[in-house]
């Protein structure tokens, strides 16, 4: 069944199952511990741990039959070109969920906060709150008392302090590793190990210091700037964006690293690295977003 | 595991394992297929007894049988069962059974992410149904959970809620990717797009909305999670968000999701009808390009749901065109439905009589959705029983009696065993009178101004009232004579040919009925013969 006319149908397969499962635990876990959070005496928490668990252990089971299949060549390469276009599809799918975030950052800088100032036709928007001035960043909310502004943003310091400003270390770290890689891509396809293996060591480092930076971003935004998810609208945005992106991330940094180990296992061939070339594409769609979201979020 | 490794030599040829196991761990594309189905009739039947329950308390004016808060947990339940438990799910199983027949392929592309998507479902809805016996009680906040409903002042429940919309969106997406990429990757050799048919381009569409789309509802919920649970002010004006961007947020995903709902319908009524007419569809391209300038412009009208919430003038213009602008596609389609039939030798098999009444009553229901895009008409139409009256009747009689038809069509192909042809056109007419009494009388109270989502109504509205839970409950019942032809056919049916309909042209009709566990292993070539269904 091995020819390249057949297509490969799996057998009958128990992982899927096992992981609606997991999903399943998930739901109950996630929802029952944010539900019980403050509270004194709860053990949803257990439930979650156990949907990683088991979530994890079936990706791995699941990836690992799909290598295995791979290697026993059963993929013709009209089933390789399935994989290429589910994982198009799934960044698409990526790129929508971002566009959310986006969509709601545009609505409120051009629409809700300039409302809430009374611009606008209708005009009446700031009877609520006279005292409100639409600016951005919020620094002061609307209704402050509850919703305390921060006292410091995260924009732009001007080009001559930029070198104190962590989002440009971030940027450059991102945008060199996006380089790095697909050198390490090349190097793979030239047959050339030893330099694939390094360049992405490299990439995954990079990776790793852009989490770290933005891990001390958040410590220094709660320490000592009074930016926190409760500090009204600008708050919100920046953490909801900078934070999913930082997931991505670390989704990203974890599946080329699992990519590395891979290479130093003696995986991926020249003409047969599917499993590099779509971490590589991820990496790429977190990068192009964290391109965006540096010009909308930080700079303008 | 070891099944995986080891079962690739042979598994092609023999049939599907034997007791639960073969349901719970397929990778087969029939098997999924008929899963699908009977989740979607299982949950009609739950979400059906909900609006029998809301009939029920609107029978006559005043408090009847339950309470309040529970009359909004049925709504809500009942919307959202209906869109993500019924109608999605019956779709994704005709693509199931349909797509890879219909595309010479030998299964879904992606086999064992095809099983994972179906087993999400029940997952998902088995957490949102167990949120009635949770504290608080289940979501009450109707199916559009606008905020500040659906935050700060939604029961606890809605924690769940979230995960589950985020889960079962995940299956949709899933799902779709595999849709798109047997679409785009699996045809047959000579399959060129422009000779696919019809089913299969308005699902390789819907396919591509809902991977667009579903992630922003992903989104939306994220938001309120957020908001309820970790301080965030997205939909608080005091933080300096607003509670509007929701419903922004919301029907963004929401207007490309009612066209989800009805792509795939025009598929299967374009099939019925060339069959049953003996005559190719009349302007195949015509139909592609209308299905696909129908989905394009569905991402820039999403706003017709807000116009009484607040928008600047050139907003209201702009989407109030925009959504006129749909008719055109709509139209088209509709008028090559009826230049389908013309002069075509027609029979009126229990199919195609529920095709012929999707054209018609889904186009009153296209009709009063133009009423409804004129802005200043809709101050007076918005949330009145004017927009559930619309909504229904491209949903019930659209939609839905479009599922049914295919259900009709395909059955003998699916199982091996014809239906009962009078109890189906029982069924049909059954179904046809229930569903116009319980619909149409909505628009009179609608335009008369009763308001929706209340367990309670003026006495001016009484008459109609009570005419209308008649028909619901007459609908109701006729649905249960539906599972029984089912069933029937199944059971007792008489042995199907593997044509079925004399008119009917598609691969699908080259196979046996039922078709073998495993079909078109080695891909037909279509290079020679014609393919266009």
């Amino acid at each position: 069944m091995s020819s390249e006319s057949s297509y490969y149908v799996p057998d009958s397969s128990k992982l899927p199952i096992f992981m609606a499962f997991g999903l399943l635990l998930f739901v109950l876990g996630a929802g029952g511990t944010i539900n019980d959070l403050g509270k004194e005496s709860s053990n949803s928490y257990l439930l979650l741990m156990a949907s990683f668990a088991v979530i994890w252990g079936v990706m791995f089971v699941w990836f690992s039959n799909v290598i295995s299949e791979n290697n026993q060549k059963l993929y013709s390469d009209q089933l390789n070109r399935s994989f290429v276009h589910g994982m198009a599809w799934f960044i698409f799918s990526e790129v929508m969920f971002f566009f959310a975030f986006f969509l709601a950052l545009g609505y409120v800088r051009l629409f809700a906060v300039p409302w809430l100032g009374g611009d606008g036709e209708k005009g009446i928007t700031n009877i609520l709150w006279p005292a409100f001035e639409s600016a951005w960043p919020v620094m002061e909310t609307p209704d402050n008392e509850n919703f305390p502004g921060a006292h410091h943003n995260m924009n732009i310091p001007g080009i001559t302090k930029l070198h104190t400003w962590l989002p440009f270390w971030n940027t450059l770290c991102l945008v060199t590793s996006s380089g790095t890689i697909a050198l390490a891509e090349s190097a793979l396809k030239k047959g050339n190990r030893t330099s694939f293996k390094s360049w992405m060591v490299v990439t995954i480092s990079l990776g790793f210091i852009f989490v770290f930076l933005q891990g001390l971003e958040y410590y220094e935004a709660y320490a000592h700037m009074g930016l926190t998810l409760g500090a009204g609208i600008y708050g919100t945005t920046f953490f909801l964006l900078t934070g999913f992106h930082g997931f991505h991330v670390c989704l990203g940094a974890i599946i080329l690293t699992i990519m590395t180990l891979r290479g130093f296992n003696g995986a991926f061939s020249e003409h047969d690295h599917f499993g590099l070339a779509a971490g590589s594409w991820y990496w790429h769609f977190v990068d192009v977003v964290w391109i965006l979201l540096v010009l909308v979020v930080y700079v303008f | 595991m070891s099944a995986v490794i080891e079962g690739h030599h042979d598994d092609h040829h023999h049939g599907p394992a034997k007791g639960i196991s073969r349901w719970l761990f397929t990778t087969n594309h029939k098997d999924i297929g008929s899963l699908y189905l009977w989740f979607s009739f299982i949950m009609l039947f739950i979400g059906g007894a909900m609006a029998m329950v809301i009939r029920a308390e609107l029978f006559e004016p005043g408090s009847q049988i339950v309470s309040p808060e529970f009359y909004n947990q049925m709504v809500t339940n009942h919307g959202l069962i209906m869109v993500f438990g019924v109608i999605m799910p019956a779709f994704v199983g005709f693509a199931n059974w349909l797509v890879p027949m219909q595309i010479g392929a030998p299964d879904m592309a992606l086999p064992r992410l095809n099983n994972l998507s179906f087993w999400i479902l029940p997952a998902a809805f088995g957490v949102l149904i167990s949120t009635f016996f949770m504290e608080g009680g289940a979501p009450n906040f109707g199916w559009t959970f606008y905020a500040p409903l659906s935050t700060e002042y939604a029961p606890p429940t809605v924690t769940y809620f979230i995960f589950a919309v985020h889960i079962m969106g995940a299956s949709s997406i899933m799902g779709s990717i595999n849709v798109i990429t047997t679409i785009l990757n699996m045809r047959a050799p000579g399959m060129t797009l422009m000779k696919m048919p019809l089913f299969v381009w308005t699902w390789l569409i819907t396919a591509y909305l809902l991977i667009a789309v579903m992630p922003v509802l992903a989104g939306a919920v994220t938001m309120m999670l957020m908001d309820i649970h970790f301080g965030t002010s997205f939909f608080k004006a005091g933080g300096g968000g607003d509670p509007v961007l929701f419903q922004h947020v919301f029907w963004f995903f929401g207007h490309p999701e009612v066209y989800i709902m009805i792509l795939p319908a025009f598929g299967i009524v374009s099939h019925i009808i060339e069959t049953f007419s003996r005559k190719p569809i009349f302007g195949y391209e015509s139909m592609v390009y209308a299905i696909a300038s129908i989905a394009l412009l569905s991402f820039v009208v999403w706003a017709h749901h807000m116009f009484t919430v607040g928008m600047p003038i050139a907003g209201e213009l702009f989407f109030m065109y925009s959504t006129m602008l749909i008719a055109i596609p709509t139209g088209v389609k509709v008028f090559n439905w009826l230049s389908t039939m013309f002069k075509g030798s027609l029979t009126f098999e229990t199919p195609m009589l529920f095709a012929i009444a999707f054209v018609a009553l889904f186009t009153i229901g296209g009709l009063s959705g133009i009423m409804l895009a004129i802005a200043p008409a809709d101050f007076q139409y918005h949330d009145t029983y004017f927009v559930v009256a619309h909504f229904h009747y491209v949903l019930v009689p659209g939609a839905l009696f479009s599922i049914i038809a295919g259900v009709y069509y395909w059955l003998p192909k699916w199982t091996g065993y014809m239906y009962d042809e009078f109890m189906g056109k029982t069924h049909f007419w059954l179904s046809f009178v229930s569903v116009n009494l319980t619909f149409f009388p909505m628009h009179f109270v609608g335009l008369a101004g009763m308001p929706r989502r209340i367990p309670d109504y003026a006495m001016q509205f009484a008459d109609y009232n009570m005419i209308v839970s008649v028909g619901a409950f007459l609908f109701g019942l006729s649905q249960l004579l539906f599972l029984y032809v089912v069933l029937k056919a199944i059971f007792y049916g008489k042995k199907a040919t593997g044509q079925v309909w004399e008119g009917a042209k598609g691969l699908e009709w080259t196979l046996d009925s039922p078709p073998a566990y495993h079909t078109f292993e080695t891909p037909p070539n279509l290079e020679s013969g014609e393919a266009k269904a």
